[in-house]
């Protein structure tokens, strides 16, 4: 087949309408979010002293940390899936939600006294918060993952890996809502865990997946 | 934006809208750009001629295929030229090699003028062939004896519908074609 034959053949194709996937992302996006309130309120719920609580600062900043994750793992992944976008500083957007935990970790250290640290980090729902953050990641992973199939990512298990920070920025915001343990203690610990087998889990799908 | 980068957003913009003839013209000068790009880059990694051609195609292929990661107001070019290297590493890594190709090289290219378009693409013409039933039927019609869609379409005995159809998943299916090819 010569090239001007191919060329010939893509431009009788041009009637079929490219669908923007700027529109695509976003709307896989908002869908992750809702995939995820669906299986939280079917699983989970909300904790039982959810209103005493949304009066406490730890319980409020867990979501500060998860809900900056979500957007900046999306912000990341955007540019990830541009062709000839250079990733440049945004990749530094990535460092803000650690900054915010590690910078609560440093506040909790210094108004705790340390005989209750090892409670505080412990807290009451550790295995619990390893399953469950990953379990409300999975149907957002997918949406996600679905929707970047239609991207050009030039590294597919990288935008695997953001794509999996996204969800499971997502699903620990939803697992927040539910878990009893606010101390950025635990925060720290568990959460980064939880999401990092999300993270593991897009970046060995996208490898395989989002390869175009 | 350059004269250049302003006529291509011009006709990427009248093609999204359908309109085939810019289109042509479009991927008529990519091509060339293409060319150019993969040439240069090939030489230091001893892609042969033919291969040369094989990452042009495949990358008109994929910019056809993607054309909805293209943002109307972003230039063209370096888009272009993203997907290009990517093609490149990927028909490098195919013969076998790791490589790590500056991006750089491919924008500030420019194009050359067409040259060897006579050679035709071993690899493709063999994928032609992964293609089956009304799916090949139809590509083979369109591309290799450049009939249109309603001369295909009457030879065949189908609706020009089924005729789009069958050639856009056929060409999607021939760059699925490329990318197990890799394996």
């Amino acid at each position: 087949m010569r090239t001007t034959q191919l060329i010939d053949a893509l431009a009788t194709d041009a009637g079929t309408k490219p669908i923007r996937f700027g529109r695509v992302f976003w709307a896989a996006t908002i869908l992750a979010a809702l995939g995820g309130a669906c299986v939280f309120f079917a699983l989970l719920g909300p904790r039982a002293d959810v209103m005493a609580a949304a009066e406490t600062v730890r319980f409020l900043f867990k979501f500060v940390v998860t809900i900056a994750l979500a957007v900046t793992a999306a912000v990341v992944l955007r540019r990830l899936t541009r062709p000839g976008a250079e990733l440049g500083t945004v990749r530094f957007a990535l460092f803000v939600a650690p900054a915010l935990l590690a910078l609560a970790v440093v506040m909790e250290l210094t108004v705790t006294s340390h005989d209750s640290w090892t409670a505080r980090l412990v807290g009451h729902n550790a295995l619990f918060c390893l399953t469950m953050a990953p379990v409300l990641s999975a149907l957002p992973l997918a949406a996600i993952l679905i929707a970047l199939r239609r991207s050009a990512p030039s590294s597919p298990a990288a935008a695997g890996a953001v794509a999996g920070l996204l969800a499971g920025g997502i699903g620990a915001t939803f697992y927040a809502a539910h878990c009893v343990d606010d101390s950025p203690l635990f925060v720290a610990v568990w959460y980064p865990l939880a999401i990092g087998l999300v993270t593991l889990a897009g970046a060995a799908i996208g490898a395989r997946l989002l390869r175009w | 934006m350059n004269d250049r980068e302003r006529q291509w957003a011009l006709w990427m913009k009248a093609a999204d809208a359908g309109d085939a003839s810019a289109y042509r013209r479009l991927l008529g000068e990519l091509a060339t750009f293409l060319r150019a790009v993969v040439r240069r880059r090939s030489a230091s990694f001893s892609l042969a001629a033919a291969d040369v051609e094989d990452v042009v195609q495949e990358t008109l292929l994929a910019i056809h295929l993607k054309r909805g990661t293209w943002d109307p107001g972003q230039p063209v070019g370096p888009w272009v030229a993203a997907i290009a290297r990517n093609k490149m590493i990927d028909a490098l890594r195919r013969r076998g090699r790791r490589v790590d190709v500056p991006i750089d090289d491919f924008v500030e290219t420019l194009p050359a003028p067409a040259e060897d378009e006579q050679l035709s693409a071993r690899e493709t013409e063999k994928l032609l062939s992964v293609l089956k039933g009304r799916q090949h039927a139809v590509v083979k019609a369109i591309t290799v004896e450049g009939a249109d869609i309603r001369a295909t379409a009457a030879r065949l005995d189908m609706s020009e519908g089924a005729v789009r159809v069958a050639l856009h998943r056929g060409l999607a299916a021939l760059a699925e074609a490329y990318r197990s090819f890799r394996e």
